[in-house]
């Protein structure tokens, strides 16, 4: 049984393996290329900023004059977010059974087994 | 128009006026389409023609705006669409600024930043003036400038302090197009005098500062271009009308 241990400290994880759905490159054959930004924005109706879709941009301040010209012109939304995509840590789709099957069947985590009374109205 | 006495406009001033709102936006627009599908970079694409697109929409509510003022007293009625497609370049009022070739993309947003500034400044005014009817459209259309300003300024600062070749380029775009700029200040007979003197004052604060920003020095006793707002204009607007109006005149009435 193998199972790999490294040790990571903060700002250790390299360029290339961070998120975004790109394929992995060199740094140097994309030194004419803009950084990868990730958009999220949160609806009229909404409570959560959504993941929308990403963007190229040279900057945080142009990052978001592009999502806004991009993602929100039928009215999207009143709030965005941008990050840039290395920054976002994805999990890892082989660990998936390790991960999420676990809580399939341990029912008791879930908070629905009380009565609560009627003066409670909103848990 | 800005006035104390709305009186003393008259019915012609207005409509001249507006026109030349109305053109000054619509042709601007005309240009900055040329870039779609060409744009440097897909969201920039997409950022100048989401600009052209709000352009189009201010030309529209001048254009209904002038179209009412003429439709009191002709004989034969005008709409939007036949004030924008069969009017003919002396015709037309727009500032000589917009009708400029795009060139290249630092020209281009140069372009945009000293027309947007302008605007700024004018619409502010125009929402505290006597016509009702123009400080509306202000109203709404300020919104729009306010990020036409903050867009372009960006753009302006990023390329001037950029590569060698890109302030190398910015310096040439500035020198071709600084000579178009004075034509903004200069009062047609149907302007205030007094209210386009007092924007040139703002309007140079704001371009010196980004300018500096950018590490573009503002040119000096430059001879300044006119006539646009007069219906005299280069020879790009030719070629600006003809593929605009090509359609209409040549299937008169063509709708969607």
């Amino acid at each position: 049984m193998h199972i790999q241990i490294r040790k990571f400290y903060y700002g250790d994880i390299p360029e290339e393996k961070a998120g975004g759905a790109e394929a992995p490159q060199k740094a140097a054959a994309n030194e004419q290329e803009w950084p990868l930004w990730e958009v999220f924005i949160r609806s009229k109706q909404g409570l959560d900023h959504k993941h929308a879709g990403s963007l190229h941009a040279a900057d945080a301040a142009m990052a978001m004059e592009n999502a806004r010209d991009v993602y929100t012109r039928r009215q999207e939304g009143v709030s965005l977010w941008v990050v840039e995509s290395k920054y976002v840590h994805a999990s890892n789709p082989d660990d998936a059974e390790s991960l999420f099957e676990p809580a399939a069947d341990k029912i008791y985590r879930h908070p629905t087994f009380y009565d609560l009374p009627d003066a409670v109205k909103h848990m | 128009m800005l006035s104390t006495n709305p009186q003393t406009i008259s019915i012609q001033q207005q409509i001249d006026y507006a026109l030349h709102l109305a053109d000054t936006t619509l042709i601007l627009a005309q240009c900055n389409a040329e870039w779609c599908a060409h744009g440097p970079i897909l969201e920039q694409d997409i950022a100048i023609t989401n600009i052209t697109l709000d352009l189009i929409g201010q030309s529209r509510n001048f254009y209904q705006y002038a179209a009412t003022l003429i439709n009191e007293t002709a004989s034969t009625p005008v709409t939007e669409d036949s004030l924008a497609y069969w009017r003919d370049e002396r015709a037309f009022k727009n500032l000589l600024l917009v009708e400029i070739p795009n060139g290249d993309w630092g020209r281009t947003v140069f372009r945009q930043f000293f027309f947007s500034v302008y605007q700024y400044l004018l619409l502010e005014k125009l929402q505290q003036g006597d016509d009702e009817t123009l400080a509306a459209i202000a109203a709404k259309s300020i919104k729009e400038t306010t990020y036409h300003v903050k867009w372009s300024s960006e753009w302006v600062i990023r390329l001037g302090d950029g590569t060698v070749d890109s302030h190398d380029r910015m310096e040439a775009a500035l020198a071709a197009i600084w000579s178009y700029t004075g034509e903004c200040f200069e009062a047609a007979e149907y302007e205030t005098e007094s209210h386009t003197r007092a924007l040139k004052d703002a309007w140079m604060l704001q371009v010196k500062e980004v300018l500096g920003e950018a590490t573009l020095t503002v040119p000096e006793n430059v001879y300044m271009h006119t006539g646009g707002k007069n219906g005299i204009h280069t020879e790009n607007l030719g070629f600006i009308l003809a593929e605009m109006q090509y359609l209409q005149r040549s299937n008169p009435g063509a709708e969607w």
